[in-house]
């Protein structure tokens, strides 16, 4: 494994980027070190964890971590591997417990402040007095906790770096984005939950490409989802004027990209265009309402109206930010062409039954391994890798032009810049050199410092 | 159904037939759907069919209500007939590129049992239908998969007296989905 990573193989100011960041193990091995386990990481939504005892088993990088809820209703992220010969201490997916068993040698570690001082704590230790002589120290035992952890308005971020930035200087004006992904339709904050149950499923595919189309690759959609636009897949039906999204998306909306921060969406944070229109004329209504609902909480908020649509969040998050749909998608790497992929719905907590039904039900045949839309994006992101793990492949770089010198600062946001023209890989180019400068194994202070005291 | 108080030899021939003619049927569908007669497929559903496949999940076995997710959660495929129809006018469109080319796939049905006919087998309206599903995907050269469940479907018969499918619910067991995509019809 190396430490970091030849500058040379990304080259953002000219768009050439070396497939060998796809496919190269080593380049892998760096990523877990220099971005993974440094990076800000999402790891679930505070509703699915509602009562203290509440679990759910998440991931960063590779690793199984616990989301938990304490008795005292405090929120933790552990890294679920006993401390004694690394045993997954839970094997579950969600649950309620106030103590993690080891199913190997039997140590018990709790989340009941009454029992212990720090959740995840080693509390149980078979034999502790005759094979231990209670001289084992069990506060130095625990579990290992994340190293900093936010609460975004049910949004749960954590990482391993004491060092990371904090999460609002990592996120930046990005901020805008995830505020519109854990708000309800009415732009209110904090009031989404997560419907029960995580897709998960593996793909044969570099995690970045997953990344890479949401951060702001409108140019795949035209050819990638050609099938859907034939069949109507749109709330609108298909007598509305729709691509596979929202009938009312103008053609040309711009894209925003966090030029030091990695971030990007293919929306603006200056513009939106409202909820669609349905077949079912009483939802054209409703969401009608919760529109103006939106336009007065944001104004009233001093928040920009847009930052809706596809996004994501450096490095690994991706998320549709606007209610059509409403979900979240973390590409786990598994190896440098296997990737896990997890998605998440979330829904307003207060929308009447029928509504939630019918849009749980066209999230479900939208996105995801069954989803008319995402189906075709594996098949592409699939093959696109496998095609480029040859030995001449990895000789010829990718190009990244499209949209090159293009851009130009945003008049909403301090920290971004716009492309104009809907169809650009400057967000890829940025994400890059985010990706570039963690890669290259300099300090938090030192990659601050190249961004030139900004 | 087959139970000891269905004593009459008529009976328990009507249920024999009535399987027969069942089992004919999910052949039937195997083939329709491995030759790729998708319109033909559909024609076998009922106007109201629901077609699910929820998540599989790890909970604590005593906890075994909460090991799949339910109606209202999130699942694999919770379809309706304009659902399916549109599965399959998209695959028709020739740009579907994660079914162009066309994989190669095989339907295998075994365990086939009547749970339960309505009102009986000598007349009956509707039947629940259990099997075993196995269906395997070849894709362009080595890409392969195996997917393996149980599957429980209720057949109504129409005003003609065909079979229609009115539910088909599946349990596949998988906890992560080891393929890429779902783009199969079960
Ligand atoms: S590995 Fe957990 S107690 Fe030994
Ligand atoms: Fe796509």
């Amino acid at each position: 494994m190396t430490d970091s990573v030849d500058p040379l193989m990304v080259d953002p100011d000219n768009g050439i980027i070396s497939r060998e960041i796809f496919v190269s193990q080593d380049v892998f091995d760096t990523e877990l070190e220099q971005i993974f386990a440094r990076a800000w990481l999402f790891i679930g939504h505070e509703s699915q964890i509602p009562e203290p005892g509440d679990f759910f088993n998440s991931r960063m990088g590779t690793e199984s971590v616990l989301l938990t809820r304490d008795s005292e209703g405090e929120i933790h992220v552990l890294l679920n591997s006993c401390r004694h010969r690394g045993m997954k201490v839970c094997r579950y997916d969600e649950g309620n417990t106030h103590d993690f068993v080891c199913p190997y040698h039997g140590w018990s570690y709790s989340t009941d402040g009454t029992l212990v001082s720090v959740a995840g704590e080693l509390f149980g230790v078979p034999h502790y007095r005759a094979g231990y002589d209670r001289k084992l120290d069990r506060s130095q035992w625990g579990l290992i906790p994340t190293a900093q952890m936010v609460n975004h308005h049910g949004l749960i971020f954590a990482t391993w770096d004491p060092d990371t930035p904090s999460f609002d200087e990592y996120t930046g004006g990005f901020r805008f984005w995830l505020d519109n992904l854990a708000a309800n339709t009415a732009g209110e904050r904090g009031r989404v939950k997560a419907l029960r149950g995580v897709q998960k499923w593996r793909i044969k595919a570099n995690w970045k490409f997953v990344s890479e189309n949401f951060l702001g690759d409108n140019y795949h959609g035209p050819t990638s989802h050609s099938s859907v636009d034939a069949v109507g897949l749109g709330p609108g039906g298909k007598e509305a004027p729709t691509r596979h999204g929202d009938n009312k998306k103008p053609r040309s909306i711009g894209s925003t990209s966090f030029f030091d921060l990695g971030h990007g969406g293919v929306t603006t944070a200056g513009y939106a265009w409202g909820y669609p229109e349905f077949e079912d004329e009483n939802m054209t209504t409703y969401f009608q309402q919760r529109w103006q609902q939106r336009e007065q909480r944001l104004e009233a908020e001093d928040r920009p109206i847009g930052g809706l649509g596809p996004s994501t969040m450096f490095p690994s998050m991706s998320l549709h930010a606007g209610a059509f749909p409403r979900a979240l998608i973390v590409a786990h790497p598994v190896g440098p062409t296997e990737t896990e992929v997890w998605r998440w719905f979330l829904v307003d907590d207060d929308l009447p039954e029928d509504i939630e039904s019918w849009l749980r039900r066209w999230y479900l045949r939208y996105s995801g391994p069954a989803g008319l839309v995402e189906q075709d994006d594996m098949e592409n992101w699939d093959y696109a890798t496998d095609a480029s793990t040859g030995t001449i492949a990895r000789r010829y770089p990718y190009n990244y032009q499209l949209g090159l010198g293009m851009a130009s600062p945003s008049e909403v946001l301090d920290d971004a810049v716009e492309s104009s023209y809907l169809m650009t890989e400057e967000n890829a180019r940025n994400y890059y050199r985010r990706w570039a400068a963690l890669m290259s194994g300099a300090s938090w202070a030192e990659i601050d410092q190249a961004r030139g005291g900004k | 159904m087959t139970t000891a108080s269905t004593s009459s030899v008529d009976a328990r021939l009507a249920t024999l037939l009535l399987k027969d003619e069942l089992t004919e049927r999910l052949h039937l569908e195997a083939d329709l759907l491995d030759e790729q007669r998708f319109d033909e497929w559909l024609e076998l559903l009922d106007d109201d069919v629901t077609y699910t496949m929820p998540l599989r999940l790890n909970v604590h076995h005593s906890d075994a209500d909460r090991a799949s997710t339910k109606e209202g959660d999130v699942s694999w495929f919770e379809d309706d007939l304009s659902t399916l129809r549109m599965r399959v006018e998209q695959l028709a469109t020739g740009e579907h590129w994660a079914e162009e080319p066309r994989s190669r796939v095989s339907h295998l049905v075994s365990n086939i049992r009547l749970l339960s006919v309505a009102p009986n087998p000598m007349a009956p309206e509707m039947v629940e239908v259990g099997c075993r599903f196995l269906v395997y995907r070849n894709r362009v050269a080595d890409e392969t998969d195996i997917w393996v469940g149980r599957r429980t479907d209720t057949w109504r018969a129409d005003t003609q007296g065909h079979w229609r499918l009115l539910r088909r619910h599946l349990l596949l067991d998988q906890g992560v989905l080891m393929a890429k995509n779902l783009t199969v019809l079960f």
